[in-house]
């Protein structure tokens, strides 16, 4: 298969037509108005529709509209516009419709930065919006992978009739990769009989809602959507491990700090440590019970946790899945500073001294 | 192999454009290869520069500090760059705009007078593709076929009668170095 050389955000909006999307709604915010530019030559073109709205509330109040009428609908954004779209997101829970979220993420809080950032990591897997849901958060860490995520994307958010998000940051949108447009692995989706869309020959129309007056009907609602987030738990969590069999030092990231690790992987295996990462892939559900089993294992000594967050966000996960187990570090660099190869290798190699 | 390059310049130099040709020809020749740009406020009207890496292995990080060539299209990426540059690395100076020298006696330097020779083919705008011959010439990396099949293919169609220019004013680029 041929390569072709994409930039991410080019890459996300043509890897959503070729998946089907037919309505796109956004509007332009540093690093990701490229994703738009893209859409509104490409999609027309394609037969969908395009709209740049007034708002990223906006946008994603006609994601729901779309997505009521059995649309393959999509927005993208970065963090200070995805923040404006969390009520819209727990309504297409609350309401069960399937929808694809991009956040090209930068450095915040606020207005932040447009360089690249991580903040986002709490609103995207625990819910920026109010209520009890969950979106199934895909993390890629290269161009290729974003591609195949943005496609797959569609069929999850199908399947389970659940907005899903894809989370990059700011460097995977803007950079350049070779890619192929391999064929992804389409999934059996049900049909979408519940969509209002007219009729139909039903009895009576369909209703796309999120609001349950009765408590007991709410409470029913919710043990449903609840069943379903378990069952996404079980199918959908993925992660990545490398050069983990016997490593002492344990990286834990994902996005483009996780290809940070691999460089620092090769200096520090070049001295003869043995380190190896462990890079979550789906961010909710988070790969708690692979990590746990990792950290278990006789020959890991420490963890070290890295993002673009000073806080540490991921390391809540990365803390309940060790669960103790082993002692963790962490390195953080935040309003779009990226951690570098050599900050790592010094993290890596501080972690294990502390142990030995 | 691994060449990790930044290429650095005013916006309008071309440098990004040198960037993705590097890019381009790698992954032709089969190489792995990523392209980052800064996109920070610079891109309008100050210095932008990108990050390009070239590997016959698969590339982890996209970014660096220490890169092993440096291509100085302006007097501030002379001055921002040159101390990260690894031992033993290569600059490559746009001479017509930059008057400053290499200081590190650790580095190979080439003067490219980009201006002057873009001039003499006929269009200033192709001082880019002077500093890309250089590159090629001096590196030996890229197969110069490889870029002039590029250069064909990129100026396709109404754009054709730029494709003579652009050539020679990256065959003026390798001959600076040979």
């Amino acid at each position: 298969m041929e390569k072709e050389l994409w930039k991410g955000n080019e890459a996300i909006a043509e890897a959503a037509i070729r998946a089907g999307c037919n309505c796109f709604f956004g509007y332009p915010i540093t690093p990701q108005s490229e994703v738009p530019e893209y859409m509104s030559v490409h999609l027309p073109q394609a037969g969908g529709v395009f709209v740049q709205s007034e708002s990223e509330v906006a946008a994603i109040n006609m994601v729901y509209g779309a997505a009521g009428a059995g649309m393959r609908a999509m927005t993208s954004s970065s963090s200070p516009g995805i923040s404006l779209k969390q009520e819209g997101i727990t309504y297409l829970a609350g309401a069960e419709l399937p929808a694809v979220i991009i956040n090209c993420m930068r450095g915040g809080p606020g207005l932040g930065t447009i360089q690249p950032g991580q903040g986002d990591y709490y609103q995207a897997t625990r819910g920026g919006g109010n209520g009890d849901y969950r979106t199934v958060v895909l993390a890629p860490s290269n161009v290729q992978e974003t591609v195949d995520f943005v496609q797959e994307a569609f069929d999850i958010a199908d399947l389970y009739r659940n907005p899903v998000m894809v989370v990059c940051d700011g460097l995977i949108g803007q950079m350049m990769e070779p890619i192929e447009w391999r064929p992804i692995p389409k999934r059996a989706l049900p049909a979408k009989d519940w969509a209002a869309n007219g009729r139909r020959g039903r009895e009576s129309h369909n209703i796309i809602t999120s609001i349950f007056l009765d408590a007991e009907e709410c409470s029913d609602h919710n043990d449903h959507l609840t069943a379903k987030y378990a069952e996404m738990e079980e199918k959908e969590v993925r992660w990545e491990e490398v050069q983990c069999e016997d490593a002492e030092i344990v990286i834990t990231a994902y996005g483009t700090p996780a290809r940070i690790a691999l460089t620092a992987l090769e200096t520090l295996r070049s001295e003869g440590i043995k380190a190896g990462l462990f890079r979550p892939i789906t961010l909710w559900p988070f790969p708690e019970k692979a990590l746990h089993a990792l950290a278990g294992k006789p020959h890991v000594k420490a963890i070290l946790d890295v993002e673009m967050s000073t806080t540490g966000q991921m390391l809540d996960d990365v803390r309940l899945a060790v669960e103790g187990q082993r002692p963790i570090s962490y390195l953080g660099r935040a309003g779009g500073v990226m951690p570098t190869v050599e900050e790592m290798i010094e993290s890596a190699r501080k972690a294990l001294k502390e142990v030995k | 192999m691994k060449k990790e390059i930044i290429i650095s310049g005013f916006g309008g130099q071309g440098g990004l454009a040198i960037g993705k040709n590097l890019a381009e020809a790698g992954m032709d020749e089969g190489l792995n290869v990523t392209w980052a740009p800064s996109y920070g406020p610079e891109m309008r009207g100050g210095t932008a520069n990108c990050s390009v890496v070239l590997s016959d292995k698969p590339i982890g990080s996209p970014v660096f500090a220490h890169p092993t060539e440096l291509i100085a299209l302006n007097e501030p990426s002379l001055t921002k760059f040159e101390e990260g540059v690894q031992s033993g690395g290569t600059v490559f100076v746009n001479c017509d705009v930059v008057t400053d020298k290499v200081q590190r006696p650790d580095l190979t330097a080439y003067y490219i007078p980009c201006a002057k020779i873009a001039e003499e083919v006929g269009n200033p705008k192709v001082g880019n593709m002077v500093m890309l011959g250089a590159y090629v010439a001096a590196t030996k990396l890229l197969k110069p076929d490889t870029i002039e099949r590029m250069i064909q293919e990129m100026f396709a169609g109404p754009k054709a009668k730029f494709i003579p220019l652009n050539i020679e004013a990256f065959r003026r680029g390798m001959a600076c170095v040979q």
